[in-house]
């Protein structure tokens, strides 16, 4: 038997390309990766050019159809709260939209916030290895939900339930009026469609303060326990001090999420830009005006086209810098230790 | 094993009192087994050294006694650790949180929590739920000046734990564990992440110490037993081998395997 395995191995035949096809296979091979690695830096540098090139066209037809200069263009722009760029005149002001978008973001904050950070302590600190194996992965397949569910959810399930609460606290508070006296919330606002932004960033921001949590070392857990502490005063007074950093990256990234969030909102939030922070109105985000104008028959070179990248360049600055600030932020949370 | 321990009770002069003592304790890492039968007395007010090769078990014992383990599934105990001069109590059948505010622990990597200095000190009372502010800032001046830190701090004690010096935090912790007035302090090589000076300062502090405080230390320093405990205990692959006044340990040891050890023959 030994005899025989080893005849085996020594008849191998010897498959070992020579050497220069080695090293030019290898530099395919390196070539084709770089390639891949770079083309989404390529991408996102196309992107940005396009972005920045249509909005300097957008300015230039505002001046052109407004007659203003640039300078009151740009005030115009970022001052502005009537967001009308189809019809003239033209309404370029972007501030409507960028309420819409803060409203459904802090509104979708209050509930992935508070949630998101309980759940990932329960998960970090208190749950046995058996529920955390099972919670985890649903955690994960709940982040892969595409958003549009979470859209039609806010529309068929979460507003109708609003509308049922809120119109029933006000029959409790203030009975015996006629029904059409009571506020009404209507079919398309921003706090159910908010909500479904809250439920849909949860996932993520449980995720990564868990990770923030995780990441705190044994020593500082132990070191507390070893005082005599118990598992929640644990978390609240050394686990969630030693990992603020990276649980305020967790915040950061998943309102930059929020913000850049679209189908919840534009099934859901309404399509008429409207400058007001009332969560119970409908109005466009910046995400669904882009939809919006865009599901329609859109002719390249239109101001209505234009109007999109104007309103796309916010969003993109917006998601930018968050993201770069939630980027530091855990960064240092990694360097403390 | 050898038990000459009443002997070396008989030699001293002062009498000896007997703070807690372990009764065949024998301790599981789910399977396997870590601890064997081990017998040992804990004295008061005196340093009790644990010594031996790495993985022996050392630190495994000292996390029984605050029952560190049990913060990790599947560890179990077999045994008795009595703590308590007249009435002892089993150790290892009291709620662990209970038994962990009689008992403080020093790391061998100084772990300040991420708050001030005197929020470090005052942690231990914080938990039980002590709020009175003159309280607080007497315990943790007391602490502070019995940890030898004082000077050093005390015109910063509301600057981070973390912005002091390696050896300045190891103080800073036994400040901490000072503060609840504890039993017994466990420390788990305290010196080994340390500068030479820094752990002379700790040395000379254990020293002192021992007057107020009952304090069980892993060392792998052997000098560093010799320095600081009055009785040591040599464990091997989770066996207590001999346990003995620190002098008769090192000059004259019953056990060939202690003899081997502290002559530094292997380990
Ligand atoms: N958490 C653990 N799970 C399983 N085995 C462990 C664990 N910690 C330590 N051990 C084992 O227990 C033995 C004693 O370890 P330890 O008490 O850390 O030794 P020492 O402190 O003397 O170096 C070693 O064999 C080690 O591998
Ligand atoms: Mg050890």
């Amino acid at each position: 038997m030994a005899q025989d395995s080893f005849s085996v191995k020594t008849n191998l035949p010897l498959t070992l390309p020579s050497r220069t096809v080695r090293i030019w296979r290898e530099r395919v091979i390196a070539g084709v990766l770089f390639l891949a690695a770079i083309s989404s830096v390529l991408t996102t540098l196309v992107i940005v050019y396009i972005l920045f090139s249509e909005t300097v066209i957008f300015f230039e037809k505002v001046m052109e159809v407004d007659r203003v200069s640039l300078w009151e263009a740009l005030v115009e722009f970022f001052t502005g709260t009537d967001w009308s760029p189809l019809i003239e005149p033209l309404g370029i002001g972007i501030l409507p939209l960028l309420a819409g978008t803060l409203t459904t973001c802090f509104v979708g904050l209050c509930v992935a916030v508070p949630l998101g950070t309980i759940a990932a302590i329960y998960l970090s600190e208190f749950a046995p290895a058996k529920v955390r194996e099972i919670l985890k992965p649903i955690l994960e397949i709940l982040a892969g939900v595409p958003t549009v569910v979470y859209g039609y959810f806010a529309l068929l399930v979460i507003t109708p339930v609003l509308q049922k609460i809120i119109l029933g606290v006000q029959k409790f508070l203030l009975p015996g009026r006629n029904e059409w006296d009571y506020f009404q919330l209507p079919g398309f606002n921003m706090l159910g469609a908010g909500i479904a932004v809250g439920l849909m960033v949860l996932p993520y921001v449980c995720s990564l303060v868990e990770d923030a949590l995780q990441a705190v070392p044994l020593e500082l857990r132990e070191g507390s326990y070893a005082m005599g502490a118990t598992r929640i005063q644990t978390a609240l007074n050394v686990l969630i001090p030693a990992a603020i950093s990276g649980i305020a990256a967790a915040y950061i990234l998943g309102f930059s999420r929020a913000v850049g969030e679209t189908m919840i909102v534009a099934v859901a939030a309404g399509l008429q830009p409207k400058f007001t922070f009332n969560p119970f109105e409908a109005a466009a985000t910046t995400t669904a005006f882009i939809v919006s104008v865009s599901l329609g028959d859109l002719p390249h070179g239109s101001f209505e086209y234009q109007s999109i990248f104007a309103a796309g360049i916010m969003l993109f600055f917006a998601t930018l810098f968050m993201n770069v600030l939630g980027y530091f932020l855990s960064r240092r949370y990694r360097e403390v230790y | 094993m050898v038990k000459p321990t009443e002997e070396a009770v008989v030699t001293q002069q002062e009498p000896l009192r007997k703070l807690a003592e372990v009764r065949d304790l024998n301790f599981y890492y789910g399977r396997t087994q870590a601890l064997k039968n081990i017998n040992m007395p804990i004295y008061e007010k005196k340093v009790t050294a644990l010594i031996g090769p790495s993985g022996c078990g050392k630190t495994t014992l000292l996390r029984c006694f605050n029952r560190m383990h049990d913060l990790y599934p599947g560890n179990r105990y077999e045994g008795q650790i009595l703590l308590g001069v007249d009435q002892p109590r089993n150790l290892l059948e009291m709620d662990p949180i209970e038994v962990r505010m009689q008992i403080g622990m020093v790391f061998q990597k100084p772990n300040p929590f991420p708050k001030s200095i005197y929020e470090n000190i005052a942690y231990g009372l914080r938990v039980r739920g002590i709020k009175d502010r003159a309280l607080l800032d007497e315990v943790v001046e007391r602490s502070l000046r019995n940890a030898a830190l004082w000077d050093e701090v005390k015109d910063r004690l509301k600057e981070p734990g973390t912005s002091l010096s390696g050896g300045q935090q190891q103080r800073l912790c036994i400040a901490r564990a000072l503060a609840t007035d504890p039993e017994i302090i466990l420390f788990d090589e305290p010196t080994s992440a340390l500068d030479p000076i820094a752990t002379v300062s700790i040395e000379n502090l254990i020293v002192e110490l021992k007057e107020q405080v009952t304090i069980l230390i892993v060392t792998h320093n052997l000098q560093q037993a010799i320095r600081v405990s009055q009785f040591t205990a040599f464990m091997y692959l989770g066996e207590l081998v001999e346990y003995n006044d620190t002098m008769s340990i090192f000059t004259k040891p019953v056990e060939q395997k202690t003899a081997d050890y502290v002559s530094g023959r292997f380990g």
